[in-house]
């Protein structure tokens, strides 16, 4: 099976860009993914493209040839949804694209958010959700993470400040990068004391409401050889898994078993296992999100993962430092591009070029884990840097 | 409101006092609406009494709505156990501050206050 090499990537700022079309948005995250790999436009074959709420924010649907367009390529695109995983089903498509035979593949993801009122991205979000058990029931993305995080604390122990610690360490980690929509450390206090949005979570327990870009350019190796190009970074595993659509139906609201699935195949693929991993990037749309994806990775048994912030180990110089880009929490979540950007941002920890890099100067494994809905959808990959 | 097929049979029966589920030839349990064991494809699921009380697994009290219940809030979601089945409902009739898990409480139908439409609801018992 060929590697496939990350030749290149691209983000817009997260942020508030409210006038800022979705194409606008993806048109720059291309135009920087393609000057960093050095590869001409005219190679790409084909084009995977996330997306979540077009409809919605922008009544804009079949964006996979919009996508293209934009970026200024031609060839087969298509756009992917699978919620807030979306482009890391793009990125996870892409690889499959390579080891299929293709040797540039162009991927990535927009969304456009700030445009819709709160109500109305609430609204638009919990599309995600079931549309008869959970939406006609009042229930709101928020609100179903907050479901797990209270059966969580009952199951597990636990409690509001070991999530708070989640979201202030990412904060943390977000100060110098410039691409990250809150460049701001929050204390403790401030998350607890913040306005509740649907208990136990208050306001600094959600990621934001962003929108942004990101691109990848994914090559095959023999085309990094025939082209010189430097790419010394490798996609060694892929990995998606998915679960029952509604939280009700799940036999544990503690655990996310799409999670668990993509890791162990994404790790099989890559031959290593939890603990070869330096450093990762999970989905922290809440901050109990970070607590499940990691102990469904198995970096902790369940129930273990809570107190991991608290504690010193996921911070920048923990054993495992998680989301040094800031993660959702801080550098934003514009939903569909958000799958891109882990990679984006992994790639760069591992390249040497990242503001956090020094952090994990030694770093050779890293993982990115991309969650949809309620992880009823989950895509993971490993990514590997050559030392 | 166009009626969702199954889903609005539930409230339906709710209503009526005979709430039901299905369940496979394996005894695995299902909620409305489902064509067949989503497991093994196989049709021919059964109708079953849901049992009552049920027993609150956990809950969340809203405060940040979709439009549908903007002017609901701050209201409490829950999701509970009904023997072989969960059912995820807003619980009523009690201030959310006293909302627990493990409370036992019973299905019915109320009204939402922004837009009057059905919604599935839970009462202490």
């Amino acid at each position: 099976m060929t590697d496939v090499r990350v030749a290149g990537v691209g983000m817009t700022p997260f942020g508030r860009h409210t006038e800022r079309t979705g194409r606008d948005l993806f048109a720059e995250a291309t135009a920087r993914a393609f000057t960093d790999a050095g590869v001409e436009r005219g190679a790409v074959e084909e084009v995977f493209f996330g997306n979540f709420m077009g409809e919605f924010a922008e009544t804009q649907g079949h964006q996979g040839p919009l996508a293209a367009e934009v970026a200024g390529v031609q060839a087969p695109a298509t756009r992917l949804d699978s919620a807030c995983a979306s482009s890391g089903a793009a990125v996870r498509y892409g690889v499959e694209r390579i080891r299929a035979g293709a040797d540039v593949v162009l991927v990535g993801g927009a969304e456009r958010m700030n445009n819709l009122s709160t109500a109305g991205t609430t609204e638009a979000l919990a599309a995600a959700a079931d549309a008869l058990w959970e939406i006609r029931a009042g229930l709101t993305f928020p609100g179903a993470y907050a479901l797990m995080a209270n059966r969580y604390f009952e199951r597990f122990g636990g409690d509001r400040e070991d999530l708070a610690h989640i979201s202030v360490k990412n904060h943390a980690n977000a100060v110098e990068n410039d691409l990250a929509q809150y460049q701001r450390t929050l204390t403790v206090e401030e998350v607890l004391n913040a306005t509740s949005i649907s208990s136990p979570f208050g306001l600094y327990d959600c990621s934001p409401i962003s929108d942004g870009a990101s691109a990848a350019v994914l090559v095959s190796e023999s085309f990094v050889t025939a082209h010189d190009l430097d790419a010394p970074v490798r996609i060694t595993g892929t990995g998606q898994g998915s679960d029952t659509f509604a939280l009700q139906d799940r036999e544990s609201m503690v655990r996310t078993p799409a999670a668990e699935r993509a890791g162990e195949a994404a790790f099989a693929e890559a031959g290593i296992g939890p603990g070869d991993v330096d450093v990762a990037e999970v989905h922290d749309c809440f901050t109990v999100a970070e607590v499940l994806a990691l102990e469904a990775l198995g970096f902790y048994n369940p129930g273990e993962a809570i107190g991991a912030a608290n504690r010193g180990e996921t911070t920048i110089d923990g054993r495992l430092p998680v989301n040094l880009s800031g993660g959702l929490k801080a550098k934003g979540h514009p939903v569909g591009a958000t799958g891109c950007a882990q990679i984006s941002e992994l790639t760069k920890l591992l390249r040497g070029d990242h503001v956090n890099s020094d952090a994990v100067p030694d770093a050779e494994v890293g993982v990115t884990h991309n969650a949809g809905g309620t992880v009823a959808s989950c895509v993971v990959h490993v990514l590997e840097v050559d030392r | 409101m166009t009626r969702d097929a199954g889903f609005d049979d539930f409230l339906d029966a709710v209503e009526a006092g005979d709430p039901y589920y299905l369940v496979d030839d394996d005894g695995g349990a299902h909620l409305p609406p489902m064509p067949h064991d989503p497991v093994t494809g196989e049709a021919g699921l059964t109708e079953r009494p849901v049992p009552e009380p049920g027993e609150i697994l956990t809950h969340t009290t809203t405060q940040i709505a979709a439009p549908q219940f903007e002017d609901d809030t701050p209201y409490v979601t829950a999701v509970a156990s009904f023997g072989p089945v969960n059912i995820t409902g807003q619980l009523r009739d009690i201030p959310p501050e006293n909302a627990e898990i493990g409370q036992a409480v019973t299905l019915g139908v109320d009204r939402s206050e922004t837009r009057d439409e059905r919604v599935l609801v839970f009462y202490p018992v």
